[in-house]
Order: C-alpha cells, then structure tokens, then sequence
C-alpha cells in the first residue's frame, strides 16, 4: 500500500488521496499567447520512470493540495509538503 | 520457413512423431532495413506482418528488448468488440473485428476467436438511452447491435443481481452478438510467424537505447545489439511510449499507469458472456480453463512498477459481488498488472511524429488489444506511404493543440481518470 506523509494528518493510505498529476511543469505566464505553450502544459508530461514530483489532495482528511516526491519505478515515497508553500524549487 | 498447419499436418506428426518445426525465424539484426519496428507485442508484429501483406514491403524487422509477448499482449483480458460511438472509433474498431473474424484463416494460426457476445449493462434510464443511443450509431455503420430491456437482460443472464435489494439494480442493457474474446498469446505467435514467413525479421532481446538522426530525420536506432540503420522508424511500445519518445527528445500526451487482471480457480461453465458492469468500470467473462478473468480501472497515479495496489482488488472484487452476488466464495488464483499508456482523452495516437521518418503508434489505454488488427493494418500503411491511413486521421499527436480531442466517454481531457 502506498503511504503518503501529508505534513497535517502524518503518514495516510493513498486512498484517503486524489492523484493531481505532475507537479514539476511551471504554469505559463497570465498573459501567455502561444498556444503551444498551454498546450503543453495541460497536455504533455515528461512521465519519467524514476523520480517524480506530483500532486496529490488529501480528500479524506484536510482537503490539503500535497507535492510529494514519489519514484515511479519503485513506488518509493519521499517527502511531502503543502502546494500553496509553491511548486517551484 | 515454418509449415503449414492443418489436419493432415497434425495427423502426419501425430503419426511419425516427427517434431514441428519453430514457428519462426530467430533473426539477427542486419545493417539496414527498409523499416525498424520497436516492440514486438502485438501492434508491432502485426504492423510488420501487414507492410509484408499488404504493400510488399518486406525488408522490416522488429525489435523486442525481451521476448515477444511478454508485454501487455500476454497481460490483457482479451476482450475484443466495436461498440464505439464516436465517428473515427466507430469505424476503426469496427475494422478490427472484421480483421479477428478472418484472422485464424489469414494468419493459418487459430487466435480462437469466441464470439461470445458483450452485454453491457444499464443500471437506470438515462443510461440506456445513453446505450440506445450508441446502438443506434452501430446500427447505422452497418455494426450489430440488440437493446435488451431488464427481462431480456434476466433471460439471458439469470445469475445477475436481480433481487429487489440489489445495489445497482438493472434496467437493460446493449448486446453485441460479435463481440467476444481472442487467445491473447496466439495473436502474438500467430503474426509473428505469418510475418516470419513472409520475410520479416523478428529480434528478441534487443533493446532500443537512441535514435540515429541525421538534423530532424531520423535514420535508425541504436540497440543493445548494435546500430540498424533504416529508412523509416516506428515505435510501438505500448506502455513505454514516453521513455522511447525521449530518446528521440520528443514528449508526449502520455502518463504510465498500472491496470491490473483478475483470474478465480477454475469452475463448470457459467458466465457465457462478456459482460461490463454499468455502475462502475468493471467487466467480466470466463476462460475455456473455467476461471473467471475480470478487470476494473487503473490504479490511479502513474508508475512503471507493474506491481498492483491492493485497494483495487477490493474495489473489483466488490464490483463482481454486486453484479454477481453468487460468486463472492470463489477464490482469486492469480492477478498482475501491465504497464499502460494513458492519453489526456482516452485514445491514442498513431502516425508521423514532428521528427522526419519517425513514426508512432501508442497512447492505447484500455483498448490497445482489440485494435490490434486495425492498428497493424494502418500503422503499416501510415509506414508504407509516409501518410495516415484514413480511418486513423483523428488520432493525430497534434490533436489537442487544434482542439480536436477524441474523448469517447464524454468526461473531459484528464489523463488519469478513474
Ligand atoms: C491488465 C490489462 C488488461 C487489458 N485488457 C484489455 C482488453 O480486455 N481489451 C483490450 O482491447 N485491451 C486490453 N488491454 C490493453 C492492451 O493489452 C494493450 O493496449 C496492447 O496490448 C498494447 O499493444 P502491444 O500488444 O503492442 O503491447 P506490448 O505487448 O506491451 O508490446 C510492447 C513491446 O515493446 C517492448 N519494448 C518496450 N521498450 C522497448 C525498447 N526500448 N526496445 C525494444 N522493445 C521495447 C516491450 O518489451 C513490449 O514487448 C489491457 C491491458 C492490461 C495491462
Ligand atoms: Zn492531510
């Protein structure tokens, strides 16, 4: 069972959780006019077999939006924190 | 070159105990060929078995970094029907259950095609009119397609949950007569000998690791056994289509998500039918073996362990008890995952990529084995004329940037739906 460390309820099975996708692509700028560039950023995912930083919600308990570390080869989980801290970095 | 099968075949080695010889070639790979297919699971011997058929391009090998089949084409549950309602998926799926009812004779390799028939199920009105509508837009391609009402359903599956406190209680449901299942690893086998025969080279362990490149045209791979060059490139990995496609510096609409199969011990003769749960994604139909093989949805967030959670096997198996009630002291033999691309809308992407003779055919999600004919078929013409066939015109990579996403069940472009 994958186990996620949310910072405010402590270690949770993922299925309290609701997957987000890939937290790692910075969003375009307000006033980005390049289509491609939304475009890639809903769309493409560099789906990496290995490290991996990701969205997940922590639905079942404090409605929180998480970024966790996660290996997509392993399942090995890292640390967690809030997304609203920001994903960048 | 391998020899026919048939029964005087059978009945001259049955005689002498003269020992058959392998059903294919075991290649190495040469310098050069006219097209190198990536993987070789189903949709890239079936590609190379098609360019060899149908346009006489003979000089193709396929590259499998294991064994053939050892990928999702053996991991599958091996449903196959054309109960699609867009238009471009109503066609081509359609083109594909033609392709598997006249494979086995095609091929000379009995797939065991059984036309069992599909039923899925309505559990309220709105949605059969949902199923009639769909029946409706078979029938006017010309597909089969019977409406049944809650008593036809209970006729022909009288072991469904249909007491008055069942959960989802079932109002009717959408039959396709033709629908059915396929033996998984014969469609492997049974097209990498007809290709064998026809001159295809088939090279088993034999890892693609880059792309050989010449500015924006690609010209060949290089693998674990050396560099091939060749004039076209096709990469048909399935559940790796984002990894390949990085070798090449391309990305795509792509996330890696494990589905996992369920199969119970064995029992009698029972569930005659494929039939697909109407409340949840769940589907179920029984093995000649007598164990029934059932699946459900994703796990839910991407990985490449090919190692399921276990939450899902509760979900489903909570799933075949409401459908099911009768089956709930059966106990699972065996279940496992396989490796599956999921695309922002649900269908895939097959034909040329932005890099020159670089071809690609993935994104297959859950319905990447009943295509498997019609995607050979036209991926080989994609590869033979260096334009998409026809029936595959919608499934462009470029298809989200216009606007143009192929959402067949109408719940929005979310790669990792549930
Ligand atoms: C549990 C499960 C159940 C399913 N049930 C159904 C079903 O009932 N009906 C249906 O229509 N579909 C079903 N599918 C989907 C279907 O199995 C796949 O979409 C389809 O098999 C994919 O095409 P393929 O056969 O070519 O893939 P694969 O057999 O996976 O072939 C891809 C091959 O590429 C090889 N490869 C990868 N990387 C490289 C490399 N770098 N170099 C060389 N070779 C490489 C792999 O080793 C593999 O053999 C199911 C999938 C799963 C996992
Ligand atoms: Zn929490």
């Amino acid at each position: 069972m994958l186990r996620i460390p949310c910072p405010h309820c402590g270690e949770r099975d993922y299925t309290e959780f609701r997957y987000g996708g890939d937290a790692s692509k910075p969003r375009p700028a307000h006033d980005e006019r390049d289509v491609r560039a939304w475009h890639d950023h809903v769309f493409v995912f560099a789906n990496p077999r290995g490290p991996h930083r990701e969205y997940w919600q922590h639905v079942q308990g404090c409605r929180q939006w998480l970024i966790l570390e996660r290996d997509t080869a392993t399942n090995t989980v890292g640390a967690a924190r809030l997304a609203r801290d920001g994903a960048g970095a | 070159m391998s020899e026919r099968y048939s029964a005087l075949a059978l009945a001259r080695h049955a005689l002498t105990g003269a020992p058959w010889p392998r059903a294919w070639r075991r290649a190495d790979p040469r310098p050069h060929y006219d097209v190198v297919i990536i993987g070789g699971g189903g949709h890239g011997l079936a590609t190379a078995y098609y360019l060899a058929k149908n346009h006489r391009v003979t000089r193709v090998a396929v590259l499998e970094r294991a064994v053939i089949g050892s990928g999702n084409v053996g991991r599958n549950t091996t449903l196959v029907r054309s109960n699609y309602l867009l238009d471009g998926n109503t066609q081509f799926f359609e083109h594909s259950l033609r392709l598997w009812e006249g494979l086995s004779h095609e091929l000379n390799f009995n797939v065991m095609l059984s036309q069992r028939g599909q039923v899925v199920l309505a559990h309220g009105p709105a949605q059969l009119d949902v199923l009639a509508r769909k029946g409706n837009v078979m029938r006017l391609n010309g597909i089969d397609a019977e409406l049944l009402d809650r008593g036809e359903v209970q006729r022909l599956l009288p072991y469904l949950d249909f007491s008055a406190h069942s959960r989802f209680p079932i109002h009717g449901g959408l039959l396709q007569r033709r629908a059915g299942t396929v033996r998984h690893d014969a469609v492997a086998w049974g097209y990498a000998r007809a290709a064998s025969g026809l001159g295809v080279d088939i090279v088993e362990n034999c890892e693609v690791t880059g792309f050989l490149r010449d500015g924006d045209r690609v010209i060949g791979v290089e693998t674990t056994r050396g560099r091939i060059g060749a004039d076209r490139t096709a990469i048909s990995v399935a559940g790796h289509t984002s990894q390949v496609a990085a070798l090449a510096g391309l990305r795509v609409p792509v996330e890696s998500h494990l589905l996992q199969a369920f199969v119970t011990e064995p029992i009698k003769p029972f569930v005659d039918h494929v039939i697909s749960f109407g409340a949840e994604l769940f589907y179920i139909s029984q093995s000649d073996k007598g164990g029934l093989v059932f699946g459900g949805h994703i796990d839910g967030f991407n990985s490449y362990t090919q190692r399921g959670q276990f939450p899902k096997v509760q979900t489903v198996a909570e799933c075949a008890v409401a459908l099911i009630p009768s089956i709930s002291r059966l106990r699972l033999l065996r279940h496992w995952a396989g490796i599956q691309d999921m695309t922002p809308d649900g269908s895939p992407f097959i034909g040329r990529t932005p890099l020159r003779d670089l071809f690609l055919n993935g994104g297959w999600c859950y319905q990447g084995f009943k295509a498997t004919p019609a995607a050979g078929w036209c991926f080989a013409h994609t590869l033979a004329h260096g334009e998409e066939h026809p029936l595959i015109e919608h499934l462009s990579l470029e298809r989200f940037l216009a606007g143009n996403g192929h959402d067949e069940y109408g719940n929005g472009l979310w790669t990792y739906r549930q």
